[in-house]
């Protein structure tokens, strides 16, 4: 009797001790609207910004680039410079790992920065400067120049597509041109490979063997701390369904928000709406140097004088709020940027002195076309503004609407309008990569090698590496100047508006960093 | 079979667009552009790379996504569940719904029963399948907050999770197939109930569901089968917008989001699969005559 009333107190006991038990913390999970769907891995092999973000997840860096433009170690503990300034010593932090628990060594850091010398812009031209790198041990490598370069904690740490990510040696070995699948890195987030969807889902989990620096975090540089367990990426492409999403409660935040749904938002108290990305994109107008008319100069300068940034800013961003006009060839808000020269495009609009143009050119009524994207919502608006403005200067223009795949493909015809070619396309690029020499392609003038449109202007590219050469900030904004005046001479492209598109997010999240690029630690959840 | 992979890859080698771009975004340069095709076979020849393409396709190998680099079965195998589950819902319903609308309609010919259902076939004609989509959510989801706005729940996560997500979704494709069933049905109803053997019948003093439903829907069975075999192929257009309004992770989905980026092989493989979904659809409809008439014999 006595063993059978312990038996029921003890049973009762383990009862009351189950019920009491604190509840198992719940799983944080951000539930987050991507801009677009993620199809590829390897932010090496596309230039693509979701697959650069997704990088930003999984991958670490060198060194990283704050919201000032400083450049600050990342996975770099210290590093050395020589006297001559030939050879960089850098030593990494301790205990960095990989996804699949491997070490973090130099020979995993030598190998990927190869790889992506190989497609990188300012990768190319730090491949250039390079002799050797070489492993000192697990922890230390070195680099040797063949010549002073003075952008090489730049180019380690350029926070844009591509960004020089740090991938394990056995991945990092593959072609530069064939894609990576495996996403193991050694970031702050961890990919769940079984869960992902393309199309739809992607999932990532928290990093727990991640060591963050103890810096606050600012754009890709300080402490990447991540403060939930999940993220998943669901990428809902209709618009009106992803408001109604995060309305609901379904999703807690929203990247890029069209500007005529934030009427919508704004009126719940539930959701806030902000710019988060401080620079922006700046959109284009790209002629086609090698094909007339375009490849007269006084006619691409003739579009000068009509265009007016504020109407595009209206045409792209929709909102003034979210778009304004940036007369200058580097991205307004970043160092490099001037008015040098720009009142010919931000000054009064002077329609006769574009037909006067026009007739100096030489211009006998070629055709003009403009190529158009209508699934693209700021390409589209671009294109239309740009031809009714070609139409009232008296140009042959014609509007060749299509997608943005068959755009883009058309646009590496060197041919003739008669035989498939183009005269004009519309794009934009995010503000970092249009913030120096090193960056902004678009400028350069190296003929039949330069990025589409093909503008050839040796002087240009003398201009650039003599920038490349330049010893301080003050002898790079001069430089810079003097690219700007030849640009608003040789017009290898018209700058139209510089736009951001805006973030939603539910109040329940907090610590979104204010960024070009989107990250996702430092982010929290009630 | 045979025709439609021929006429698919060749529509897609001749159509505008290299995904060999689209990979290599917009700061690319043609160089770069130039080595991707390359590294991915599509500066072959025609003949060579149709050639490979079947040669992959009769051992079974749907190729790989060329974004992805995933195998394009796996591609496939992960999306097939949703638009299977999204079209057998919506058959479910249409068909529970569409067809007892129509014998009703046709039974009570000329009143306001049979306005009302006409009524609503031509709304439902008329109206896009995104626009009913759109207005359910408004109501069903932001209004009421009965059911999600969006997404797909497994049947394995339980059935409220799967028929939930499944309610408006279903709903809203299966209004233009409600429709068009709803009116075959009232309309061969209309003519077998004028035929001899059913005056006979109620001479016979059955009652009106022996009627109807033993004698009368037996005999209109087969048009009505046809056309919602011939209606799978509004069904096949209406999954892919459907899946889009409804983020639905879906094969309607995948073969968008292929054309957009110009992913041949996927583009190819699903084509290929929809055209055999329809040709057993269409067999089994044909089988189905037999029994439905027993008079129908191969």
């Amino acid at each position: 009797m006595k063993s059978s009333i312990r038996a029921m107190l003890g049973a009762a006991l383990v009862v009351a001790a189950a019920l009491n038990a604190a509840p198992a913390a719940a799983q944080k999970t951000i539930k987050f609207i991507p801009e677009a769907d993620l199809k590829s891995l390897d932010p090496i092999w596309t230039t693509a910004y979701i697959t650069r973000n997704h990088g930003y997840m999984v991958y670490d860096t060198l060194f990283a680039t704050d919201a000032k433009f400083q450049v600050h170690p990342q996975m770099v503990d210290k590093y050395e410079t020589s006297k001559d300034g030939l050879t960089w010593t850098f030593t990494l932090r301790d205990g960095l790992k990989f996804h699949d628990g491997a070490p973090v060594r130099s020979a995993d850091c030598i190998a990927s920065i190869e790889r992506w010398a190989k497609r990188d812009v300012l990768g190319q031209k730090l491949g250039e400067m390079t002799e050797s790198w070489t492993v000192v041990n697990d922890k230390t490598f070195r680099l040797k120049l063949k010549k002073p370069f003075a952008y090489v904690r730049e180019a380690l740490g350029k926070p844009s597509s591509n960004v020089p990510f740090i991938l394990p040696e056995r991945l990092a070995k593959t072609d530069a041109f064939t894609q990576v699948t495996d996403p193991t890195g050694s970031g702050p987030f961890k990919m769940v490979t079984a869960e992902w969807v393309p199309g739809s889902k992607v999932v990532y989990v928290k990093n727990t063997d991640y060591i963050p620096r103890k810096e606050a975090p600012s754009w890709a540089a300080g402490g990447k701390v991540v403060k939930v367990d999940r993220v998943e990426w669901l990428y809902i492409p209709d618009s009106a369904t992803a408001a109604n999403a995060i309305n609901a409660g379904e999703v807690d935040w929203w990247q890029q928000l069209p500007s005529d749904l934030v009427p919508l938002l704004s009126k719940n108290k539930d959701i806030k709406i902000e710019n988060t990305d401080p620079l922006g994109s700046i959109g284009m107008i790209r002629f086609n140097h090698l094909q007339p008319p375009f490849n007269k100069q006084k006619l691409r300068q003739a579009l000068l004088y009509v265009v007016n940034q504020q109407d595009y800013a209206i045409g792209i961003a929709g909102d003034p709020k979210n778009g304004k006009p940036c007369a200058s060839y580097f991205t307004c808000g970043t160092p490099l940027a001037s008015d040098a020269g720009s009142a010919v495009l931000s000054g009064k609009r002077d329609l006769e002195k574009a037909r006067r143009l026009v007739k100096e050119s030489g211009y006998k009524g070629e055709k003009v076309v403009v190529l158009d994207a209508t699934d693209q919502p700021i390409v589209h608006p671009q294109a239309l503004i740009t031809t009714e403005l070609l139409k009232k200067i008296g140009l042959n223009a014609e509007l060749q609407a299509g997608d943005w795949g068959t755009l883009i493909t058309r646009r590496s015809s060197k041919e003739p309008v008669e035989k498939g070619g183009w005269s004009i396309f519309h794009t934009w690029w995010v503000g970092p990569d249009l913030a120096t020499p090193a960056l902004n392609s678009a400028l350069r003038g190296a003929g039949e090698k330069a990025w589409f449109g093909w503008p050839n202007d040796p002087e240009m590219e003398k201009l650039r590496d003599a920038w490349f050469e330049a010893p301080d900030l003050a002898a790079q904004k001069k430089i810079a100047q003097q690219m700007q005046l030849r640009a608003w001479t040789t017009v290898p492209y018209i700058p139209t508006a510089q736009f951001t598109i805006p973030t939603a997010y539910r109040t329940n999240l907090s610590g979104l960093l204010v960024s070009p690029m989107n990250l996702m630690w430092n982010v929290d959840k009630k | 079979m045979g025709v439609v992979a021929l006429f698919v890859f060749s529509l897609l080698y001749i159509s505008p667009g290299d995904p060999a771009a689209v990979i290599a975004g917009d700061i690319a340069t043609a160089e770069d552009i130039a080595r991707i095709r390359a590294k991915l076979g599509l500066d072959e020849p025609y003949m060579v790379r149709f050639g490979n393409w079947l040669w992959a396709l009769a051992h079974g190998d749907l190729g790989v996504s060329i974004f992805t680099g995933l195998p394009v079965a796996r591609l496939i195998g992960q999306r097939i569940e949703p638009t299977v589950a999204l079209t057998l819902c919506t058959l479910i319903v249409t068909i529970a719904l569409a067809v007892p609308v129509g014998v009703v309609a046709a039974w009570k010919v000329g009143t306001w029963i049979d306005r009302s259902v006409m009524g609503f076939s031509v709304l439902g004609f008329s109206i896009p399948v995104f626009v009913i989509a759109y207005l359910l959510i408004m109501l069903f989801s932001m209004q009421l907050g009965w059911l999600p706005v969006q997404g797909y729940r497994s049947i394995n996560e339980g059935w409220w999770p799967f028929l939930s997500h499944m309610i408006l979704p279903s709903a809203a494709l299966g209004t233009v197939y409600m429709a068009l069933i709803a009116r075959i049905t009232r309309a061969t109803m209309l003519d077998v109930l004028s035929q001899d053997y059913i005056r006979t019948a109620q001479a016979k003093g059955l009652s009106s569901n022996q009627v109807l439903l033993g004698h009368a829907l037996k005999n209109a069975s087969v048009p009505i089968v046809t056309v919602i075999g011939i209606g799978i192929a509004l069904l096949i257009s209406g999954v892919v917008v459907t899946e889009t309004v409804f983020a639905i992770p879906g094969i309607g989905r995948l073969t968008v989001d292929a054309i957009l980026r110009r992913d041949y092989p996927i583009i190819q493989a699903v084509t290929l699969l929809f055209s055999g979904v329809y040709v057993l659809i269409n067999l089994a409809v044909d089988m189905s005559y037999t029994f439905l008439d027993p008079r129908i014999r191969y």
